[in-house]
C-alpha cells in the first residue's frame, strides 16, 4: 500500500508530466486561457489516462513483450519493436470507443467532455505515459496508480496555469512578451515551485 | 516542379519567418527535456527532420488514394512506421543516446510537427515539394533545439558536445556552473525569451492585447 502511496504523490508531483517532461505541452498552452475549459480537458486527461496506461500495460505484457507469445506457441517471438505503432492504435481506438460510450450511456458527462476528449489522442501525455509505463517496467497495479497519478498531475498543473493567465490578462506585458513568450515564463516559474517537492522524502 | 523562389520559401521559410515551435506553438511537447546537452539534442533534430521529410513524402505520394474518413489513421501508420525505424536505428548504432533520449524518440509520433505538416501541407502538394517543407520545418525546429541546448550545456556544465570549454570550479577550474540550467524549468524560461527575441525583430508576430 505504502509503495502505491509513494508512486502516486511522485507522479503527480515530482514527475509531474506537464512541467518536468514537457509532454502534452501544445494543448498546456493552448487550451490554458479560461479555468473551466482547462479543468474540464484536465478531467478528460484523467479518464484516458487512468485506462490507457493499464490496457497498454496489459497489452505489453501478453502480446508483445519477449516470450509473452508463449500461450500462443511462439515462444521466442519478441514483438517489442512494435511497441509504438501498437500503443498509439490503442490510444485512438480507446478515446473512440469511450467517447461512443459517454455519448450513450452519460450525456451530460459527453456534453462536458466532448470537444476535448478527439484532441487527447494526439496529446504526447498519454502517449509519453504509456512509453514511461513500458520502459520503467511497472506491473498492472503500478501502471493504474501510474496512469492516474499522472493524470491528476497534469489536470492540477494545467488548471493552475488558467488560473494564473485568467489573472495576468490584466497585467501590462511588453508587446514581444504577450501571449506566448509570457505563458513560457510563467509555465517556468510554476515549474521551479514543483521542483520543490523533489526534497520531499518517500 | 515548382520555381526556385519558391523553393527558398518552403525550404527556409520555417526557420525564422514562420518558425513551427516559436509561432506555431507546435512540437514542443518532445522538444525541451532533450535540451540539457548538445549531443542529445542533434540526434533528436536529426531523428525529427527525417521522420517529418519522409512522412510528406510518402502522405504526399499517396494523398489522392487516402478517403479522407480515415487519413488520420493512415497519416499515424506511416508517422509510427517511421519512427520505429528511427528508434531501431539508434538502438543498434548508438546505444547509449538511445538510453539517453529514453521514452523522446517514440515521442516523435505524437508531436504536432510531423502531424500538422501531413495534415496542412502535404495532403494538398506534390511530393518534391511536401520533402523539402519537411526539411524545412525540421530545421526550424532544429534552430529553436540547437539554441537552447547550447545555452543549458555551456552554462550548466562547462561543455559543448561533451568537451570541457570552461574549466569548473569543482576541477580546480574557474567556471561556478549555473545548475539551474540543468532542471526542467529552465528550458521554458529560455524558450519565452527566445519567443521575445524573435518578436522584438518581427513585431509583425506580436499578439494582440
Amino acid at each position: 500500500m505504502e509503495h502505491y502511496l509513494s508512486l502516486f504523490v511522485r507522479a503527480v508531483f515530482i514527475e509531474n508530466l506537464a512541467l518536468s517532461f514537457f509532454l502534452g505541452m501544445c494543448t498546456f498552452i493552448a487550451v490554458s486561457q479560461k479555468i473551466k475549459t482547462a479543468f474540464g480537458l484536465g478531467v478528460a486527461v484523467i479518464v484516458v489516462l487512468g485506462i490507457s496506461v493499464p490496457v497498454n500495460n496489459l497489452v505489453f505484457n501478453l502480446l508483445l513483450a519477449p516470450g509473452a507469445l508463449d500461450w500462443a506457441g511462439f515462444p521466442e517471438a519478441d514483438l517489442s519493436f512494435l511497441g509504438f505503432l501498437t500503443y498509439i492504435g490503442v490510444i485512438a481506438a480507446l478515446v473512440q470507443i469511450l467517447e461512443m460510450t459517454l455519448d450513450k450511456f452519460f450525456p451530460a458527462l459527453y456534453n462536458a467532455l466532448g470537444i476535448f476528449l478527439p484532441l487527447i489522442t494526439v496529446n504526447c501525455a498519454i502517449f509519453g505515459a504509456v512509453a514511461f509505463m513500458v520502459e520503467r517496467d511497472y506491473n498492472f497495479g503500478e501502471s493504474v496508480v501510474f496512469g492516474l497519478g499522472s493524470g491528476v498531475g497534469w489536470a492540477l498543473a494545467i488548471t493552475l496555469l488558467a488560473g494564473i493567465r485568467e489573472k495576468l490578462k490584466y497585467a501590462d506585458i511588453p508587446a514581444g512578451l504577450r501571449g506566448l513568450g509570457s505563458t513560457f515564463l510563467v509555465v517556468g516559474l510554476m515549474g521551479l515551485g514543483f521542483m520543490s517537492f523533489s526534497g520531499v522524502s518517500l | 516542379m515548382a520555381n526556385a523562389k519558391e523553393i527558398k520559401t518552403v525550404l527556409f521559410g520555417p526557420v525564422f519567418a514562420n518558425n513551427p515551435i516559436a509561432l506555431q506553438v507546435l512540437g514542443i511537447c518532445s522538444a525541451l527535456a532533450v535540451t540539457t546537452k548538445m549531443d542529445t539534442a542533434l540526434v533528436m533534430c536529426f531523428a525529427l527532420t527525417f521522420v517529418v521529410a519522409f512522412s510528406n513524402l510518402f502522405i504526399s505520394m499517396i494523398r489522392n488514394h487516402i478517403p479522407s474518413s480515415v487519413r488520420i489513421i493512415v497519416q499515424m501508420t506511416i508517422i509510427a512506421s517511421l519512427v520505429i525505424v528511427v528508434d531501431q536505428f539508434l538502438k543498434a548504432f548508438a546505444y547509449d543516446l538511445a538510453k539517453q533520449l529514453s521514452v523522446f524518440v517514440g515521442l516523435i509520433i505524437t508531436n504536432c510537427i510531423v502531424m500538422g505538416r501531413a495534415e496542412a501541407y502535404a495532403m494538398k502538394s506534390s511530393p518534391g515539394m511536401s520533402f523539402l517543407d519537411g526539411i524545412g520545418n525540421g530545421l526550424g525546429y532544429s534552430v529553436v533545439l540547437l539554441v537552447v541546448a547550447f545555452i543549458r550545456e555551456l552554462g550548466g556544465s562547462g561543455s559543448l558536445f561533451g568537451v570541457q570549454i570552461m574549466p569548473l570550479l569543482s576541477e580546480g577550474g574557474w567556471y561556478q556552473p549555473m545548475g539551474f540550467l540543468l532542471i526542467a524549468p529552465s528550458a521554458f524560461i529560455i524558450i519565452g525569451l527566445f519567443i521575445w527575441v524573435l518578436r522584438a525583430y518581427r513585431p509583425e508576430q506580436v499578439e494582440k492585447a
